[in-house]
């Protein structure tokens, strides 16, 4: 990667306010046309990044570049090339939707009006209601369709869903995918999982204001395995001796497991010889990520795994996130998890 | 099938107790807690504020002679716009003096406690959508109102009390215990009266700003009606709940059907109240909320015309409210030379301010009346700004290409420039009526100028609060002691004869006394550096600092 490919570049970040250490030492690179998702639990620093990277917030120590400009010297000129939509949308109550789209609109530089009223059009808005009469959503709404309708290259989308509703959630991943093709670069900054999932390229995991974690979804995934479900004819026996079978529950014709990456197929023929009469597979999910990286913390905090609520999810099966730990070799938060 | 014998128990039961008021007592402790710090200020500075002119009392004119002339000077109706009706000063004791120079303005003051004590803990909740939570409890719909006025009235009973203990022990002549309990609990019942006007006020509208500031026309129109009332037509005055509470007599006759009078008035008031509040829906107003704008005007561009939009309802409201007051003083100015055509003794007491005619000399006191109202919105004008950012509407607007230095500027511009128009306005009012009154048009350009002249003054209140702002963000509170300090030595420093020294730490001290006093640039020239200064250094210091964010 050279310099001029990186939209945004952070090291060793570091900010507090009071005795609070919000930031300490987050590293971000997040790459020129890429979806990059910008992941943590509240309170991870997520905001304070954007807020820095804005020039809203003065870091105490490390580097940040904004489209190779110094955010906090150069906000202006940084502004006039990026969107912002943050976390929390607060409108003026007197003014309607519409008027805050064309303020916001005008003072980063000017919109076609097409696309802005192909926008409202799309997440469903009345623009011509006013501040006090929106819900969290719509407030959030409006902010995202100002930020989208503008040309900016960048976009910073602080949490930009977390009041929609699943269908405009909807609307709001195809238009950050047409944005994304227009060649614009998205950081986006969630704790819901699933949405960046579906959107990000690449990924940055934070916790207590540090990176943790950086990379594809892919170069993820391998560290962790995938979780089986499966009913057969007559009962899996011996799925415990395979190599990189785990956490096996057997319960007649049904079983459950989880299998390292690469020890799939091995364990995929043993159900075949038990003929199989349905079988579901899920691949590792950034929450199983997440709660890698959070176990000890959740441990702490008297939740013994997170499994109840990930079957509630319907998504992922038998992996703890002990069982994610143990895959990357992290036996010591394994242990904390247990 | 047998469809009958199913109904639950207990359904066609009623409730014993009135539905309507059910949770008003958790409320009423919720709403002391809450107020547990604001409550306790509002009170003590109440009573310091009284204790303190009262004990001036006693020093300043501690002989017979020295009482008898100040009711002659107080009988001019300079004097008694700005204090109460002219029967305080048949027998000017001390306890006469404090009724007639204390009533009514902080009849004024506990009526905005009252006022702000119920939007805070009505229209408040319900703008912030508390209300919401609050309401899908076990609470019945008239709960909060109820809760809030209770409270406004336990604040004006506390202070009456405060009052009647604080001024009974101070052991000042003529300050007895009845006369004391007259005075505290005229307090109370201006009090009450105008927590009444917020219990309507809070229906009709769905922003507190708008309610609050309803109230507050209402409280400044019956100060005004009361100026108006002593100085030439009694009747005027009963029509002022400030003017009852002043006809109580404290100290000189002890009245108490007077404070009746608001008694009755706060109670159908409060009954009108809970009578709207029936009538809408939680968290709307009466009048209901239109639509918008589907695309913004032209005008609403750049960081001033937002700023301007955002300010417009208030600096309407001050020019408007400023122009009827100007007016309402103009109208007075004509009876001013034709009632002291032959009395001698106030022409004496009037010489010191030399060579100035009678109504020059009073245009010139009310001129700084004016000018701290001014001030009170230059300063609400440039706080302006710290609203808009702890309430998160600066974030979005400070990542557009808008600098910071553009987003303060244009609030700190609204500011400025609506200084001049609301001067302008209350000259022109004073100006009109005077002219119209007297037939001396030569005195509208006059009065304009004396008003404009004023600008600079308030063009420094606006820069310290800016720096404030810039520096001191979480200070920004502290801009209000220069419209209160300049109030304290402009209205009641003419009054009781504060030393010169006092006037000098306000910027309107330095102002020139126009009519009275010629035109002397020097000081004009100088607030203007100042005030160019203090701005700078706000805005130098909001560049350096965090944006606080929500």
């Amino acid at each position: 990667m050279t310099q001029e490919s990186l939209a945004i570049e952070v090291s060793g970040l570091r900010k507090s306010f009071g005795s609070t250490r919000a930031l300490d030492g987050l590293d971000l690179s997040v790459r020129t046309g890429e979806v990059h998702g910008f992941l943590g639990p509240n309170g991870a620093g997520k905001s304070t990044t954007l807020r820095v990277l804005l020039g809203l917030l003065h870091a105490d120590a490390g580097a940040a570049r904004v489209l190779g400009l110094d955010p906090w010297d150069r906000a202006v000129e940084a502004h006039r090339r990026l969107a912002y939509v943050p976390g929390d949308v607060e409108l003026w109550p007197n003014l309607s939707g519409g008027e805050a789209i064309d303020l916001l609109s005008r003072l980063r530089g000017g919109t076609g009006r097409r696309r802005r009223d192909e926008l409202i059009d799309r997440f469903d808005l009345d623009p011509r209601k006013k501040g006090r009469a929106y819900s969290k959503g719509n407030r959030q709404k409006v902010a995202i369709v100002a930020a989208l309708a503008s040309d900016a290259e960048l976009l910073l989308l602080d949490e930009p869903t977390s009041g929609l509703d699943p269908l405009m959630e909807v609307v709001f991943q195809d238009v950050v995918r047409e944005a994304k093709e227009a060649g614009r670069t998205v950081l986006l900054s969630s704790h819901i999982l699933a949405q960046v999932e579906k959107l990000a390229d690449r990924v940055s995991i934070v916790r207590r204001g540090r990176t943790v974690q950086s990379g594809t979804l892919a170069e993820m995934r391998h560290l962790t395995r995938t979780t089986v479900e499966a009913e057969t004819d007559r009962p899996a026996t011996g799925l415990e001796a395979l190599p990189g079978v785990h956490d096996v529950t057997l319960d007649g014709a049904r079983v459950r497991f989880a299998v390292d990456g690469g020890r799939l197929d091995a364990a995929v023929r043993l159900l075949g010889e038990a003929g199989v009469r349905s079988l579901v597979s899920h691949p590792p999910t950034l929450e199983e990520l997440m709660l890698r990286h959070y176990g000890d913390e959740l441990a702490a905090n008297g939740h013994r795994g997170a499994d109840g609520h990930r079957d509630a999810d319907g998504r992922t099966g038998a992996a703890s996130p002990a069982d994610a730990a143990g895959a990357a070799g992290d036996a010591g938060e394994a242990g904390a998890v247990r | 099938m047998t469809t009958t014998a199913t109904r639950p128990a207990g359904v066609t039961a009623h409730p014993a107790s009135r539905p309507a008021f059910t949770g008003t007592g958790t409320l009423l402790r919720f709403a002391l807690r809450r107020d547990r710090v604001r409550l306790p200020v509002w009170l003590l500075a109440l009573l310091a504020g009284t204790l303190a002119t009262a004990d001036s009392y006693a020093a300043l004119y501690d002989s017979p002679e020295a009482r008898a002339t100040a009711a002659r000077t107080m009988g001019t109706p300079a004097a008694l716009a700005m204090t109460g009706p002219r029967h305080y000063l048949d027998d000017y004791t001390y306890g006469a003096m404090l009724g007639h120079g204390m009533i009514g303005f902080a009849g004024v003051l506990v009526g905005l406690m009252s006022v702000l004590i119920v939007t805070r803990h009505t229209r408040d909740e319900e703008e912030t959508g508390r209300a919401e939570l609050i309401r899908s409890t076990v609470v019945g719909r008239h709960a909060p109102l109820a809760a809030a006025l209770g409270l406004a009235v336990l604040a004006d009973l506390a202070l009456a009390l405060l009052l009647t203990a604080g001024l009974a022990g101070l052991g000042v002549e003529s300050l007895d215990l009845s006369g004391s309990l007259v005075y505290g609990f005229a307090h109370a019942a201006a009090g009450v009266v105008f927590a009444g006007v917020a219990a309507i006020t809070a229906q009709i509208t769905s922003s507190t700003r708008g309610a609050s500031g309803l109230a507050l026309a209402v409280i400044g129109g019956a100060y005004v009606l009361r100026a108006a009332g002593d100085t030439g037509n009694e009747a005027l005055s009963w029509a002022s709940p400030i003017g009852w509470a002043q006809r109580a007599y404290p100290y000189v006759d002890d009245r108490w059907w007077p404070l009746l009078l608001c008694l009755g008035a706060a109670a159908a008031c409060a009954a009108t109240g809970f009578l709207l509040s029936a009538r809408r829906d939680v968290g709307a107003g009466l009048r209901p909320a239109r639509l918008g704008r589907t695309t913004a005007s032209r005008a609403l561009a750049g960081p001033f015309g937002l700023a301007l939009r955002l300010q417009r309802g208030l600096l309407a409201g001050f020019g408007a409210g400023l122009f009827v007051m100007g007016a309402m003083y103009g109208s007075i100015i004509g009876d001013i030379e034709e009632m002291l055509g032959g009395v001698d003794q106030i022409q004496e007491a009037l010489a010191e301010i030399g060579g100035a005619t009678l109504a020059e000399s009073f245009a010139a006191m009310v001129m700084v009346v004016i000018a701290v109202v001014s001030m009170v919105y230059v300063v609400m004008a440039t706080l302006r700004a710290r609203a808009e950012e702890t309430g998160g509407r600066a974030e979005a607007l400070l990542s557009t290409g808008l600098s910071r230095t553009a987003w303060l500027g244009g609030h700190l511009a609204v500011a400025l420039l609506g200084a001049v128009v609301t001067q302008l306005l209350a000259g022109l009012g004073f100006g009109l009526a005077a002219a119209a009154a007297t037939g001396d048009h030569a005195m509208t350009g006059d009065l304009v100028a004396a008003a404009l002249v004023h600008v600079p003054a308030l063009w420094t209140a606006a820069g310290v609060a800016l720096v404030l702002f810039g520096w001191l963000p979480r200070a920004t509170a502290l801009a209000w002691a220069v419209p209160l300090y300049a109030f304290v030595v402009g209205y009641l420093g003419q009054i009781l004869r504060f030393p010169e020294w006092t006037g000098d730490l306000s910027p309107l001290g330095h102002v020139p006394r126009l009519p009275a006093a010629a035109m002397d640039w020097t000081p004009v020239t100088v607030l203007t550096l100042v005030a160019a200064g203090l701005c700078l250094t706000g805005l130098r210091g909001f560049r350096r600092r965090d944006l606080d964010t929500k």
